[in-house]
């Protein structure tokens, strides 16, 4: 009730809910039992109920950082990000989404530069896995046009398409660790793009290069076909068009087309 | 028939009638089970899944929900709306929470009576609230806002608790009367909660529930829990949802059902989730007693409450 006086039950919430993610704060005063003392161990229960079952989300939301620094590291990484940001959301998947920042600039994992993209990309993996759905561009869909309007072709996105770019093989990286493999032979310093789909339920990952990274990153911003291949070109990698364009179109990249004139 | 109530409140918004459930075991909804459940015949009278897990907008989630609801009823049951808090309901939650029941047609919709926000932190966690009447005012008010939104009345489900408040003005028992004798709803009753309370607080399960209203039950729980030890040695157990029904709490709902008559019961196992069979196995433990209530009658002891 704004403007009013804190009420009893606002004054001991607060007391409460301030010390369950802070083990140094004082018991909150307004408990007992019913051996009539304020036991710090039954109090206790509840703040190990709020970090185990926050801690539990951080692993289930990024399990790929979980198995690149171990799960001993990691726990104990996610308790100091679980009490910096604690959840806003009520949805235990959309848990973390400070976490890539928070990896920034945390200090233990300085050597490790590439884990903010990795973080990253587990978070567009995950919002990737909770779009909506909806219908994917037919494969034959560019058969029926007419070549002076191939140029001007706009491609409405996919709800679940998402793009991350890395300076890092930060892909490369996400995928070896999400699928138990090495990462042996990964050279960490070369940049990648990343696009996660979802043509129906499982999401897909596709690493691609600087050339066919421009090129996804134009059409799902809106620009036409030709601006796409322009940027593309431009890039100091080869590019295949058809290969391209097949390949998204595949993958579930978009919903549908939007020539020109239209 | 033993499901269906009048409330006396007549402004109160119209329950889909609870007989939709058939009044036998039901399991708690695990996306990794999916294929060995349509896989078998039918083993389960309903399932019940956390709304939270469906909040989001599509994909496999939803997929996997919608072919569980061709072949079962179903049950929603939240876990974040935090009615107890001392702040405002969350509206984005609210009509979330009401899109998920638009979207599933449930037959029973269900909360807690807890806390597990603070301003702007979710702490992803089933707190206390003090038995107090400014708390069940809040309740109160909190309870019809959401029947309002939804247009149904929903079941309140009772806690497990580790610790007391100092200034109390009643009962849990008496708080949770109070709260469905204004608000309409019905009650959730957790067996194992009672007895991991009462246990807790040093206090008899048998004498809470011949106390409670068992009368607007319309669904029961029953989960494992573990076993810990407060500062002074005495028993402290933790609702953990993790392993077996427990013997004693078998017990307790065999207490309650012979009052109630067969109600829908719910296995629940959130953590360290076994294989499916395990979950059939535990429903089969329910269903033998509620079977065993047909073939006898009720033991006229029903509370007038």
């Amino acid at each position: 009730m704004p403007g009013e006086a804190h009420t009893r039950w606002e004054r001991q919430g607060a007391e409460f809910a301030g010390a369950l993610l802070d083990p140094d704060a004082a018991l909150p005063g307004c408990l007992t039992s019913s051996s009539g003392s304020n036991d710090p161990r039954r109090y206790a229960v509840y703040r190990n109920n709020v970090t185990v079952s926050l801690v539990r989300a951080m692993q289930s939301n990024f399990p790929s950082i979980v198995r690149l620094l171990g799960d001993e590291f990691f726990t104990a990484m996610a308790q100091v990000y679980i009490t910096a940001h604690p959840p806003r959301s009520r949805l235990m998947f959309e848990f973390g989404s400070e976490f890539p920042a928070f990896l920034q600039s945390f200090e233990p994992v300085r050597p490790y530069p590439y884990l903010p993209d990795v973080a990253r990309i587990e978070q567009a993996w995950r919002e990737a896995f909770h779009e909506a759905d909806a219908p994917l561009l037919d494969a034959g869909a560019l058969i029926g046009i007419a070549a002076e309007n191939l140029a001007g072709l706009r491609f409405a996105t996919h709800p679940a398409t998402r793009l991350v770019r890395s300076k890092w093989a930060a892909g490369s990286i996400f995928v070896a660790n999400r699928t138990g493999a090495s990462t042996d032979g990964i050279n960490a310093a070369a940049g990648e793009w990343v696009l996660i789909t979802r043509p129906q339920f499982d999401c897909q990952v596709r690493i691609l290069d600087n050339a066919s990274g421009l090129f996804i990153h134009k059409l799902i911003t809106g620009s036409t076909l030709d601006d796409a291949v322009q940027a593309a070109l431009a890039s100091e990698t080869p590019f295949d068009l058809a290969e391209n364009i097949s390949g998204l179109i595949a993958c579930g990249a978009f919903t549908d087309i939007k020539e020109e004139n239209q | 028939m033993l499901h269906v109530s009048k409330t006396h409140e007549g402004s109160h918004p119209v329950q889909r009638p609870a007989h939709l459930l058939r009044p036998r075991a039901g399991a708690g909804f695990k996306p990794e089970h999916l294929q060995a459940i349509v896989d078998q015949v039918p083993t389960a009278a309903f399932f019940e899944v956390h709304a939270e897990n469906y909040m989001g907008k599509g994909g496999a989630p939803h997929a996997q929900l919608a072919r569980l609801r061709q072949s079962y009823p179903l049950s929603v049951h939240g876990v974040g709306m935090s009615i107890g808090a001392p702040g405002l309901l969350d509206q984005l939650h609210l009509q979330q929470l009401k899109a998920v029941v638009k979207r599933y047609e449930p037959s029973l919709v269900s909360e807690h009576l807890a806390w597990s926000t603070h301003e702007e932190t979710y702490l992803n966690d089933l707190l206390p609230v003090p038995y107090t009447r400014e708390v069940l005012d809040h309740v109160c008010e909190h309870i019809e806002e959401v029947q309002s939104v939804l247009n149904r009345t929903i079941l309140l489900e009772n806690p497990s608790t580790y610790v007391l408040f100092d200034q109390c003005d009643m009962s849990e028992t008496d708080f949770i009367r109070e709260i469905a004798r204004r608000t309409g709803c019905g009650l959730l009753l957790d067996v194992n909660n009672v007895f991991v309370s009462a246990t807790n607080h040093g206090s008899s399960p048998v004498t809470y529930l011949d106390d409670f209203p068992l009368h607007k039950v319309r669904e029961i729980h029953l989960a494992g829990h573990a076993t810990d030890a407060d500062s002074f040695g005495n028993p402290l157990l933790i609702d953990a949802h993790d392993r077996p029904v427990a013997d004693d709490v078998w017990a307790l709902y065999r207490y309650v059902v012979s009052m109630t008559g067969a109600l829908p019961t719910l296995i629940e196992w959130d953590n360290d989730v076994p294989e499916w069979p395990v979950l059939v196995s535990e429903m089969a433990n329910a269903n033998a007693i509620l079977n065993q209530l047909d073939a006898q009658p009720l033991l006229g002891r029903r509370h007038a409450g």
